[in-house]
């Protein structure tokens, strides 16, 4: 006891000096704070995703315009454009990095990094995370991914180009393309930090939900959000070393000549030593991350969606249990459905038929989703913000590229679809878009949270229905092209007879492309001016129950002056019949709201119940005195 | 002030810590059973098995790995009775131990590549297995080594107990963890030698 207390004394002291001593790089760079290390992640983010998107643009006009030459490309990219078209190789460098940014430092690191480290401490009231000094450690090794896989632009031979799969034999010998050298070197090691990033994260996030809740908040009255944040971890702690035993093996195949993946290798006319590897083995080990990945993509997104539904609807979500219990069943099934990814590796069609199966059941704990947001909508008073716009979006892209998803899912449909654009189509909808769109309406949703300010809604508003009319314009009409057969990844269709036709298409996609891209800007623009120049937030602006509304809005270390909030009451407690505003925080009791209360909130508190019998028996009588 | 020490003492709570250590187990864990699942999947799909006696040495040093297990929970025993003498002692046999148990190791390649003339770099995978999984299980031992480094450390800076205790848990967790993975790993091996 004795050393306890001298203890406290300590850190208390320390504590006193720190705050005199706090200095920029402790406060703003090697921060131990989880609010300003969202704010480092979600800037991180939002940058990588500009970078993407402007990759993507790169590579739709050369799709668009397979034929002309543009002076300018060759101005701005050098060997990577000769003559102002782009070089082979180097399309397949685009496509990669942009899936790979877009799917990990963008959606993975930049959705959960930003709203689980923001969100797990305020939501669940805690001082912090489980260790913020390895928080810390996550964002620099998400940093120095980022750093990493950028400067593969500028190495001789241009980034990796195998696709975000890097599936061996291209991602194995170095010499088998452009993108397989130093490129893809540079992206092992990006990815090496990235996975030390994302699983030191999802440790601390799994461990601060678990450990250390307020008083009151039991599992059952945690936000959907901090559910899904949760259960994202839970994922990645699980799948992403999956991936690095995957990655080690390459590592060993490229650089120590062994022959995990490699087999019957026969390179510029000479016979290669390899032999009896095993290229299947990676895809195996691959897409045992990749399927949960695609999970950890958009769980988050949902979660966040679900948040802003229910606020912005001013209506308890509807089914939390289901809500719940869906998540956690797609968190399960994410396990098992990787083969679906590979019917077209001459799988025994046994095994292919149970992947199907166990792939077409998640459509379920989907579906069940699906219907509660609209449920929750249903009469709803829905305040349309632009947060409530791109939640609305997550729920239409999420259906629209769900459906697809039936299709593929299925083992022999999936012999015609496999590599079309059919599958780019459903990916980008599905996931793609809806993790994107639940990501912005995180952003526009908590930025009071994150800087206290609030973002301007007119620009939000145009920013919304640009970019979500061109990304139904990009998408949608690829479905045609895959059912057609046209293939993914292929640099120029008028090399090809067949696909010439959808020449029209492709320029038509590139422009709204295009669109969409700079719609953005009015994104980028609202975001930045509204951090510096944005109207005062006020405590609570979207009259929320949630514990984070309750923190003060000037940052402080430890989040609440004096004592943490109790927790009294699930999150939803929107619009309760009786009350007389439309909402009740989290940390109102149940004795102070004695005339919306309902039976069933007292279903474990049989003294709660006891008090409320006997207030609604006095109500009773003295309505019958009058 | 009252307020602040609340906050700090939310602050320096040690179990969420405790359970981290237990969280990245489970993904060490998942990292050695991708690892296994892969030699299945491969020996499984091309008909290239093993087929070699693993040399004698890795049976000693799984011997010295779980002997390091007694000392270590003997030195955790020692700590927890206020015991600090004997604690440091027990650490110190520890890291003996596990230090023997990194050089046996590097011994069992020697005479596997030496004396046996089984490579690394070999055109049967399934015997560059064996090259992977001790040598992502050595990666793992060097992390355990500097941790009971750092429990040492900490004892001999007087640190206050709780954190002493702590230190040393996380050092028994994780090294209790090592030891089983490698005898896994021993065992998985010793299955599939022919």
């Amino acid at each position: 006891m004795s050393t306890l207390a001298v203890h406290d004394h300590g850190v208390v002291h320390n504590d006193h000096e720190h705050h005199h001593t706090e200095t920029f790089i402790s406060k703003y760079v090697f921060s131990q704070d989880h609010k300003m290390i969202a704010k480092q992640f979600l800037i991180t983010g939002i940058t990588m995703a500009v970078i993407a998107m402007l990759l993507s643009i790169l590579f739709r006009i050369q799709l668009a315009y397979p034929d002309k030459t543009f002076p300018l490309m060759e101005t701005l990219l050098g060997r990577f454009a000769p003559g102002g078209r782009l070089d082979p190789e180097f399309y397949l460098s685009l496509v990669t990095i942009h899936g790979t940014i877009m799917v990990f430092f963008v959606l993975t690191a930049g959705l959960s990094g930003t709203f689980s480290n923001l969100l797990i401490p305020l939501q669940v009231g805690a001082r912090d995370m489980a260790s913020p000094f390895i928080n810390m450690l996550s964002y620099w090794f998400f940093f120095a991914a980022s750093v990493i896989m950028i400067s593969s632009f500028f190495v001789q031979k241009g980034p990796a180009g195998a696709g975000w799969t890097i599936y061996p034999p291209l991602s194995a010998l170095p010499k088998a393309m452009k993108g397989s050298e130093m490129g893809m070197t540079l992206w092992l090691i990006s990815m090496v930090c990235f996975i030390a990033s994302s699983l030191m994260g999802g440790i601390n996030y799994v461990s601060t939900v678990l450990n250390m809740r307020t008083k009151g908040m039991d599992l059952w009255k945690m936000p959907l959000s901090v559910w899904a944040f949760f259960l994202t971890a839970i994922l990645g702690v699980l799948s992403f070393p999956v991936l690095v035993a995957g990655v080690v093996l390459l590592i060993f195949d490229r650089s120590f000549g062994t022959s995990f993946y490699l087999s019957d290798i026969v390179l510029n006319g000479k016979i290669m030593p390899f032999e009896g590897g095993s290229p299947i083995l990676f895809q195996h080990l691959f897409w045992f991350l990749g399927h949960p990945e695609v999970y950890i993509v958009i769980m988050p997104a949902m979660g966040i969606s679900s948040e802003v539904i229910a606020v912005n609807s001013r209506k308890p979500i509807f089914g939390y249990h289901a809500m719940v219990y869906s998540l956690i069943g797609i968190t399960t099934l994410s396990f098992i459905v990787w083969g679906h990814h590979m019917f077209v590796t001459g799988m025994n069609p046994f095994l292919g038929g149970v992947f199907m199966i166990t792939t077409l059941i998640i459509a379920v704990p989907s579906a069940v989703k699906t219907f509660n947001w609209i449920a929750t909508m249903w009469r709803g008073n829905i305040r349309f913000t632009p947060a409530m716009l791109f939640a609305i979006g997550l729920v239409s892209f999420f259906i629209s590229g769900g459906l697809t998803g039936i299709f593929l899912g299925n083992a022999a449909l999936d012999i015609n679809l496999h590599d079309t654009y059919f599958v780019v189509a459903h990916f980008h909808l599905v996931m793609g878009s809806a993790a994107i769109f639940g990501m912005l309406a995180g952003v526009y949703h908590w930025f009071p949270k994150l800087f206290g300010k609030l973002m301007d809604e007119k620009l939000g508003y145009l920013h919304f229905w640009i970019t979500f009319i061109c990304a139904y314009l990009v998408f949608f009409p690829m479905h045609f092209m895959g059912l057609d057969g046209v293939p993914r990844r292929y640099y120029a269709m008028t090399e090809f007879p067949a696909f010439n036709r959808w020449l029209s298409v492709n320029t038509f996609i590139t422009w709204a492309a295009i669109t969409a891209a700079v719609a953005q800007i009015a994104f980028l623009y609202n975001f930045i001016h509204s951090i510096f120049f944005g109207k005062k937030s006020p405590q609570n602006p979207w009259n929320s129950t949630t514990l984070e509304w309750t923190a003060p809005i000037e940052h402080i270390h430890g989040n609440w002056p004096g004592e943490i909030p109790t927790v009294y009451r699930w999150p939803y407690d929107y619009s309760k019949p009786g009350h007389e505003t439309d909402f009740i925080p989290q940390t109102t009791p149940f004795s102070e709201t004695m005339s919306s209360n309902l039976p069933h909130d007292f279903e474990d508190n049989p003294a709660g119940l006891e008090q409320y019998n006997a207030w609604a028996k006095t109500q009773r009588s003295s309505e019958e005195v009058k | 002030m009252m307020a602040q020490i609340q906050q700090e003492k939310d602050r320096l709570d040690l179990a969420p810590k405790k359970f981290n250590m237990w969280l990245f187990i489970f993904t060490s864990f998942m990292f050695f059973a991708a690892l296994t699942s892969g030699f299945i999947v491969y020996v499984g799909g091309r008909g290239h098995g093993l087929s070699l006696i693993l040399p004698n040495v890795f049976i000693y040093s799984t011997a010295v790995i779980m002997t390091s297990s007694v000392t270590l929970f003997l030195a955790s025993r020692a700590a927890k009775r206020l015991q600090f003498g004997k604690q440091r002692l027990f650490l110190w046999l520890t890291f003996a131990l596990g230090a023997a148990f990194f050089a046996l190791q590097i011994y069992g390649w020697y005479i596997l590549t030496y004396k046996m003339s089984i490579y690394f770099s070999n055109p049967n995978a399934s015997q560059s297995f064996v090259y992977v999984f001790t040598g992502m299980h050595l990666i793992h031992i060097i992390a355990g080594l500097l941790l009971i480094l750092n429990t040492l450390a900490g004892s001999y800076r007087n640190k206050p107990q709780v954190i002493n205790l702590y230190k040393m848990e996380m050092s028994s967790i994780f090294w209790h963890f090592v030891d089983i993975i490698w005898i896994y790993l021993y065992v998985f091996l010793l299955l599939n030698q022919y």
